[in-house]
């Protein structure tokens, strides 16, 4: 892959195609984790960690397992399984050798495997046919795309506070939801970005 | 059991999308024709039906230690048949709903069903649960396709309906919103329906005070 291909890979995964706002893919855990911005932070890097790190796995897997066996219909359960276990195990090797870390993203690090951020770079990387550092470079950027969205959202909900503002069916879930779109609209703004 | 309860909490009071805001990316992504609301609803409900049954035959065997791992497995089965069905018999389906099917393995609802409700009850409850589920789950994806299509699209039944599955035109060309069709138009319907059910959850909440006064 040459350089401009790759720069143009990463922009369209940060920006134009943001897996938040423009592919939906990912919802639950940035609706859930992104009351402030330390734990949406936290929730970023771990996401952006494991989708790299499985779009890396998937590929070996599906290039030299499931594509010699003709076993391509298996994909679905081949990469939940190898996203589960990679969950897994990061959660056990952090839980060892970085406590801090561990500690400080609690919870949200089981919650991945149900990521749909995830299992979707996966199927993406298959689908698009992106070859082994393609691969890696969507899972990755599509990460920071991740971050970034997760990490401006916080900001803007943490100093949403529309008590006695908002009408009372809208409060709490419905204006957030609105909240999303209106980033996701900005978001917009960069599908005009040509490369 | 009682079934008529069941229905009754998963169209209303416990409806896995507007109010246990469960499998978001799915309904936001593809409500923009009639068609993908309708398969993407029947899929999920068959593949909740199926888990569902599954599990609850499963739940003396699996270890309580690796049950999620073995109910993903469970359910990627499922999905991974319902793909393929889809791939053969309705080619133009599986190809706009496209990635989103095989995420249903992650749709929130499946496992969140599986874990709080089949895991515990009898395979008939489970199978009922399913149902009612996917039903609760199906009318709030057709509701959403419904006002994006016709606000964006100014159609109704696209995919279906019409001249080659364009759906009937009910709203001229020139007075539809493009974006309600867009990204932003998914958040905004689904924030605007989930309002309208904390509206309705409030004032009957209320009724019942006052009956109780």
């Amino acid at each position: 892959m040459s350089f401009g291909q790759i720069v143009s890979l990463a922009l369209g995964a940060i920006l134009i195609e943001n897996f938040i706002f423009s592919q939906f893919l990912g919802i639950c855990p940035f609706m859930g984790v992104s009351k402030k911005v330390d734990t949406a932070l936290g929730m970023g890097v771990a996401v952006i960690f494991v989708m790299t790190v499985a779009s890396i796995f998937c590929y070996i897997v599906n290039e030299f397992l499931l594509v010699p066996l003709n076993l391509e219909f298996m994909q679905t359960v081949a990469y939940i399984l190898v996203i589960a276990s990679l969950v897994q195990f990061v959660e056990m090797f952090l839980q060892k050798m970085i406590p801090s870390l561990y500690q400080a993203l609690g919870i949200y690090l089981p919650l991945i495997t149900t990521n749909c951020a995830v299992l979707g770079v996966a199927l993406l990387n298959t689908q698009n046919g992106y070859n082994f550092i393609g691969s890696v470079i969507y899972g990755f950027t599509g990460g920071v795309g991740f971050l970034l969205a997760i990490v401006l959202f916080a900001s803007v909900r943490e100093r949403m506070d529309f008590t006695g503002e908002c009408p009372k069916a809208f409060e709490g879930f419905p204006i957030a939801l609105i909240a999303a779109g209106l980033i996701a609209l900005a978001f917009m703004g960069f599908s005009g970005l040509k490369i | 059991m009682n079934i008529k309860k069941q229905f009754n909490e998963a169209l209303t009071s416990n409806n896995p999308v507007l109010v246990q805001l469960l499998g978001m990316c799915s309904t936001l992504a593809i409500t923009t024709t009639l068609f993908n609301g309708i398969g993407m609803g029947i899929s999920v409900t068959i593949i909740l039906i199926c888990s569902n049954v599954v599990i609850s035959l499963l739940r003396k065997v699996i270890p309580s230690k690796i049950r999620i791992a073995a109910y993903i497995v469970v359910i990627a089965g499922f999905v991974t048949i319902v793909d393929l069905l889809m791939q053969a018999f309705l080619p133009s389906l599986s190809e706009s709903l496209g990635v989103f099917i095989p995420l249903i393995v992650v749709n929130c609802i499946i496992l969140a069903r599986a874990e709080s409700f089949a895991s515990k009850n009898s395979v008939a409850a489970s199978a009922v649960d399913g149902l009612a589920q996917g039903v609760g789950y199906t009318i709030v994806l057709v509701v959403m396709c419904i006002i994006r299509e016709f606000f964006g699209n100014g159609t109704f039944g696209g995919g279906i309906l019409g001249f080659e599955g364009a759906g009937i035109r009910i709203l001229p060309q020139e007075y539809t919103t493009l974006f309600i069709i867009l990204p932003f138009g998914g958040f905004l319907v689904l924030g605007v329906l989930i309002a309208a059910m904390q509206h309705i959850s409030n004032k009957s909440a209320e009724k019942r005070k006052e009956a109780g006064k």
